[in-house]
């Protein structure tokens, strides 16, 4: 079956500061980082970036902190705006998009879980999940309905009156997936969504990730610091440093065929055997 | 010297003339108005025998005071330890309110007793309406400053002015135009009392946290529904205490108007003072902390979050 494309990512730069575009120049002339920062008082979060996500594929992003991943996302739904280059998706260029489209892309294509939940203190666990809806405009009998699907769906049936701080952190972050999920988007964004929670937690989110992904059939770009996580979870990964790409695979290519020393300093961390493993009972 | 003195103040005496020449027949008969409709609210509290009016209060602030403040300490992960650690909770709070309730039985007792209720409700009404009109105009310019950073700019100055500058200097020039008396007083009383409720509301929605708002817009709010269904929510309690903020300075700027007329409390205040009566003016004094003791705890409890 042929892979379509949901997302054309070419030539991404994503500058901070005060002159981007004089920045970029420097960039685009080799300057270093520092010169670059100096001069312009700018730095680089995305440096040239382009690679594609399949329909319905989980792709993870990893890096380390600076790498630019966050920022990579955040330019997929504008809550950066990009300095240069392309995001095509469903024939649309996002980065020339005017306002009224990206509120509508956000509200009905593209939701985001968030490394620190991001919940609603003021709001009870359902009144959270119904948010996405609320924004859209939902009746509030059909917002109910979703939000409770949704719920159950993460596994949170019956908590819909609490308020999030009286939930534990894996529970809230199922709040957040919970809340994500509700809109129904083509695409589902997620920021480092299980980095603040604790290992074991950790573990069980990522499997039950897993089967949750079979039944929703969404596009997942994910970020992620962790390269175990990137394996377990990815169906391609995308290595990133210093804002630049440096690899895009399979788990299976970059555990075996690592293309810089970056990333074999980042394989060599990995017990392979048992990642191997792992690949091969998730295909 | 090398400079002769600024004329300053010749210059603000002028411009209060040309006012007063020009405009202060529309603002004395918009004052004349005024002077009837705060009649109206005082009449209509003095309507009820005092006794009652004490219960209404007393339960009220017992009801205020009962309210859910705390977050639990620790996450229970199933449901029914939850609810019975909920259940604990509340039931404990309905002790320190009745505390509150009784406290503001006994002190409008007192006053009632002291015979000063008429003039606990006239300060009472005035603090009410200044605090009213202080919110009214000042929520709205609170929310312009935390979202528009060069309104904040240009209001900052002017708050300043308003909270420093000494009450009686912008007292005495309300006369001409307000007459002395009630009116006059809520003038000074709003431009003094408004400057928290701006200050407190612009804090509240530019403390919020970052992320809450990045989740907001990641979901698609447009302007309108980021502000009432999350940044105003969630600075509600900021604003609530710049609520309580200004009331207490109500409070103050009614009794110091006194001096122009505006009766209640700081009148009686005043007329002890000018009869070398200090046991009544004692009197007076401390029915002026009842009455700020209770509006402080009540408004406090109010702005405490959930």
């Amino acid at each position: 079956m042929e892979k379509q494309v949901k997302i054309k990512i070419r030539n991404l730069y994503k500058i901070f500061g005060p002159r981007p575009k004089t920045a970029l120049d420097m960039y685009l002339k080799k300057k270093s980082k520092s010169e670059i920062l100096s001069k312009t008082k700018s730095t680089l979060g995305v440096c040239g970036v382009s690679f594609d996500i399949y329909q319905g594929e989980t792709l993870v992003i990893m890096g380390l902190s600076g790498s630019g991943k966050s920022t990579l996302l955040r330019c997929l739904n504008r809550l950066h705006e990009t300095t240069q280059g392309s995001i095509i998706m469903d024939g649309q260029d996002i980065v020339q998009m005017d306002y009224h489209k990206v509120l509508e892309m956000r509200r009905h294509k593209m939701s985001m879980v968030f490394q620190k939940f991001a919940l609603f203190p003021h709001k009870t666990v359902l009144e959270n999940v119904e948010f996405g809806l609320e924004i859209q405009k939902t009746p509030e009998y059909l917002r109910k309905e979703k939000a409770q699907k949704a719920l159950e769906q993460v596994g949170l049936k019956g908590w819909d009156q609490f308020y999030s701080p009286q939930l534990s952190g894996g529970m809230q972050q199922r709040v957040g997936l919970a809340r994500a999920l509700a809109v129904n988007p083509d695409v589902l964004l997620m920021d480092e969504p299980f980095s603040a929670l604790d290992p074991l937690i950790r573990t069980d989110m990522q499997d039950e990730l897993l089967p949750l992904r079979k039944n929703i059939q969404k596009t997942i770009v994910f970020v992620t610091h962790d390269l175990a996580e990137a394996i377990k979870l990815g169906d391609r990964i995308v290595i990133m440093k210093d804002g630049e790409l440096v690899q895009i695979g399979t788990p299976k290519e970059i555990l075996l065929s690592p293309s810089t020393s970056y990333v074999e300093k980042f394989v060599e961390s990995i017990d392979i055997e048992r990642a191997l493993e792992n690949i091969a009972k998730n295909p | 010297m090398i400079f002769s003195k600024i004329p300053l103040g010749n210059v603000i005496e002028r411009f209060l003339d040309f006012l007063t020449k020009h405009i202060s027949f529309l603002t004395r008969a918009l004052s004349n108005g005024l002077e009837n409709g705060i009649k109206g609210i005082e009449s209509f509290f003095l309507f009820f025998h005092p006794l009652l009016l004490i219960f209404i209060f007393a339960i009220l602030s017992w009801i205020i005071g009962a309210q859910e403040t705390n977050v639990l300490q620790s996450r229970p992960t199933n449901l029914s330890t939850l609810k019975k650690m909920q259940h604990k909770a509340s039931l404990m709070k309905k002790i320190p309110a009745i505390k509150m309730g009784i406290f503001t039985f006994l002190g409008f007792f007192l006053i009632w007793n002291l015979n000063l209720w008429d003039a606990m409700i006239t300060t009472f009404s005035l603090v009410m309406i200044a605090t009213f009109f202080s919110v009214l105009i000042g929520l709205p310019l609170g929310i312009l400053a935390a979202l528009f950073q060069r309104f904040y700019k240009i209001i900052i100055p002017f708050l300043d002015f308003m909270q420093t500058m000494p009450a009686f200097v912008y007292l005495i020039p309300a006369i001409p135009f307000f007459g002395l008396g009630r009116v006059s007083a809520i003038f000074a009383t709003i431009i003094f009392s408004m400057p928290p409720v701006i200050r407190l509301t612009c804090l509240g929605i530019k403390n919020l946290p970052a992320d809450l708002i990045e989740a907001a817009n990641a979901f698609g709010s447009n302007k309108m529904q980021k502000l009432f269904k999350v940044q105003l929510p969630l600075a509600k309690s900021t604003i609530m205490a710049g609520v309580n903020q200004t009331i207490m300075l109500s409070l103050s700027m009614v009794v110091i108007a006194a001096m122009i007329g505006a009766g209640g409390l700081g009148g009686e205040v005043w007329r002890a003072i000018q009869r070398l009566e200090p046991g009544k003016g004692f009197e007076s004094g401390l029915a002026v902390v009842i009455l700020a003791i209770v509006l402080d705890r009540v408004t406090q409890k109010m702005a405490q979050k959930k």
